[in-house]
């Protein structure tokens, strides 16, 4: 005998992938503040998180223009370049007007949205070209929006010029930023299995075979850019509080390949392999500096720590000639995948 | 489906190897454990190199002759790359993973003043070898500095183009997205103008850009008896190019960041009649001075420059303070530290309020391609 309630709960929300991963999500949480409240996990490790979880949500915007619209944008850090300057100068201004009167994390979360809607707002601006500019092409104009971005606020003195804006309040906490990195997973992943999703990547497929069947393609490709700046924008608006300083050339165009790197390296258009890229890379280059020291200790010998880069780039040029799709190719984690899917398969 | 999840299992496995690794570390108790930080990778890499070696050269002296506290010291060095995302992540290693007792480092500002908060936090002293921005020990108590800052340096260089070259007009130029060079631009501007004498032209250049001839122009148009170039190197060695193609034959004056062998590779001999002022200069006949650049050449086979001078300087600064504190104490060596009067390379220092070091600056002249101590200028 059935009970339409509970059936209508277990087909509705049990069953379904996103609650698994939610919870799942959450359940990590909880265990990585466990550990750090009981000291098995110290500073140094939930630094690298931190660090990791605020890629995972650059990768994961960028890969939504790159990997699933199929534009070649490189200058994703001039998003968050932007995101981190206004959140960073709102709340360092707020506390310094008035220092108690209100929740610093409510400020916190405001000004992380008006960091991303002023870099959405240029990611309308830069969707533009890319109607009229394809792959060379629209990277070219990307890199010098980025590159624009960074000149700017090197000459605006209210930031603090080339000095960078100094004296931020260090918000970004480990479950913050996890919270926000989770959301952006899941809706990225809702837009990319929605009809907007499929116009995206039929874009990415061929443009004039959509643009022949009915799709807009202005109206999406300007979309995808504006939702990825969003996310790069609140992205950047977490690292400036985490780092405690914005700088211009934090987000230099090394720094936008870094991103490209991450996403290319995970799977064009593929949100678990960028998230699995992003920590994966972070913790390579953190595990090197560790490793060697080690080794330098055991072999009493001097490994210096610039060796580091070198095994790191070397990686990497394995990972891309022996898995040329990116660790993920466009697969895509099955709890990510919503179940209506898998009769595609 | 199936070498998807196989290549998780093989990521986990990874992560979960690298995790482990970060446990396997112990620390010995008869030793003494300083941190240093410096970018020896990226676009600062040379700094970071010259710094290093600067502090090894200290602890091995130091571990020479016993130590500090009766244990030995061990030195943890690690980079920074010049980006302060990595830098803060590297405090937070030094200070909670590696426990060390005091931090030395960084070279750039930006990165400093990323690590700085977290020392503050932590309470472990912090000395900075090379970053001149003031905000840096401005941070807190536990924030020290080995090298002037760049109000000092225009001032200096004023003085001395005052005082030393009778210069009464002064031309400079500088670039506008630069924070040290407009720095110095400025308080040279300020101090000369203090002393009497007039700033014909003021002039800056954008970032990046090769040809300087719009603004020398105009600069050398006013007469100057002297023109100031408070820019890098590469930079500075262009710009002297271009104003002796001009017909400017006056002495140029500039800051540290003229102290690099490639000046004259750009610059040629249009950097004759120039100087500079400069942390140290090894031809200094003051025998500490003396003493360490024979030990540097003999270790390293080279002539130190100021990155490796100021750091080999910040290392004693903390070690003589453990030493004087008598224990590991963060507050002891806080307050060791600001007590701190010590003859080193760079000159007897002594900390003030602002935990900013007060010390003489050298002026070096370039002469047949080489440079040559000149004088030593006090505040």
């Amino acid at each position: 005998m059935k009970i339409p309630i509970i059936d209508f709960i277990y087909k509705k929300f049990i069953k379904r992938r996103m609650t698994i991963f939610i919870v799942g999500a959450l359940l990590v949480m909880f265990l990585i503040i466990l550990l750090q409240k009981y000291n098995i996990l110290n500073a140094y490790i939930i630094q690298i998180i931190n660090v990791s979880l605020v890629y995972v949500i650059l990768a994961v915007s960028l890969n939504l223009i790159n990997g699933f619209t199929g534009q070649f944008s490189i200058g994703h850090m001039g998003f968050a370049a932007v995101g981190a300057y206004v959140s960073a100068t709102i709340t360092t201004l707020v506390l310094k007007i008035t220092p108690n009167s209100f929740s610093h994390y409510l400020i916190f979360i405001l000004s992380l949205i008006a960091g991303g809607i002023v870099a959405a707002i240029l990611g309308f601006i830069i969707g533009f070209p890319s109607l009229r500019l394809k792959g060379d092409y629209l990277a070219i104009v990307t890199l010098g929006f980025g590159e624009i971005i960074r000149t700017i606020l090197n000459n605006i003195d209210y930031v603090g010029g080339p000095r960078g804006l100094l004296g931020i309040p260090k918000f970004s906490t480990f479950p913050i930023i996890f919270v926000i990195a989770i959301l952006t997973i899941i809706i990225i992943r809702n837009i990319v299995y929605s009809t907007h999703g499929r116009a995206l990547l039929s874009i990415r497929e061929n443009e004039v075979a959509s643009e022949l069947v009915g799709i807009n393609t202005t109206k999406y490709k300007i979309l995808s850019f504006v939702i990825g700046a969003f996310f790069a924008g609140i992205g950047g608006g977490l690292l400036a509080h985490l780092v405690q300083i914005a700088h211009p050339t934090q987000f230099g165009f090394m720094y936008s390949f870094l991103i490209l790197i991450m996403v290319y390296a995970g799977g064009m258009g593929s949100i678990s392999g960028s998230v699995i890229a992003a920590f994966g890379l972070t913790f390579l280059s953190e595990g090197l500096r560790v490793g060697l020291y080690s080794l330098s200790n055991l072999l009493k010998f001097t490994v210096g720590d610039q060796w580091r880069m070198v095994i790191y780039s070397l990686l990497l040029i394995f990972i891309m000639l022996f898995k040329t799709e990116g660790l993920m190719g466009m697969k895509e984690i099955k709890v990510l995948i919503p179940e209506e899917e898998d009769i595609h398969e | 489906m199936k070498r998807t999840s196989k290549l998780i299992y093989i990521v986990s496995i990874a992560i979960l190897i690298i995790g482990l690794s970060f446990f396997g570390c112990k620390k010995q108790s008869n030793e003494i454990l300083i941190g240093g930080v410096g970018p020896v990778t990226g676009e600062a890499a040379t700094f970071g190199q010259s710094m290093k070696e600067g502090f090894e050269l200290a602890i091995e002296e130091w571990n020479q002759n016993g130590g500090v506290l009766g244990k030995q010291i061990k030195f943890i060095y690690q980079d920074d790359k010049g980006d302060p995302t990595e830098a803060a992540t590297v405090w937070t290693k030094l200070i909670t993973q590696d426990k060390v007792v005091g931090i030395v480092g960084t070279a750039m500002s930006k990165c400093s003043l990323a690590g700085a908060p977290i020392s503050q936090q932590n309470k472990v002293p912090m000395i900075t070898p090379t970053s001149t921005n003031p905000k840096v020990t401005e941070v807190g108590d536990y924030i020290f500095r080995a090298c002037f800052i760049d109000p000092f340096q225009g001032t200096v260089g004023a003085k001395f183009a005052y005082e030393n070259l009778n210069a009464r007009k002064a031309g400079v130029i500088f670039d506008v997205g630069n924070d040290y060079t407009k720095g110095l631009a400025e308080f040279f501007r300020d101090k000369f103008t203090e002393l009497g004498g007039t700033v014909v032209a003021f002039e800056a250049h954008p970032t990046g850009t090769t040809d300087f001839k719009a603004q020398l122009t105009k600069i050398i148009s006013n007469k100057p008896d002297v023109i100031y170039i408070p820019d890098y190197y590469n930079d500075a060695g262009l710009i002297a190019k271009q104003a002796r193609e001009l017909g400017f034959n006056g002495p140029l004056v500039g800051g540290d960041g003229w102290d690099s062998p490639d000046l004259f590779k750009i610059g040629g001999t249009a950097v004759e009649n120039g100087f500079f002022t400069n942390h140290f200069s090894k031809d200094d006949p003051r025998p500490i001075v003396q003493e360490f650049v024979k030990k540097y050449q003999e270790k390293y086979n080279k002539v130190p420059d100021a990155f490796a001078a100021l750091a080999y300087d910040s290392m004693y600064i903390l070690l003589d303070a453990i030493k004087r504190a008598g224990s590991t104490d963060p507050e002891k060596i806080k307050q060791a530290l600001m007590e701190t009067n010590i003859n080193v390379v760079s000159g007897l220092i002594t900390f003030d309020k602002n935990r900013n070091p007060v010390k003489p600056a050298v002026i070096i002249a370039v002469k047949n391609g080489q440079q040559v101590y000149q004088a030593t200028v006090n505040p």
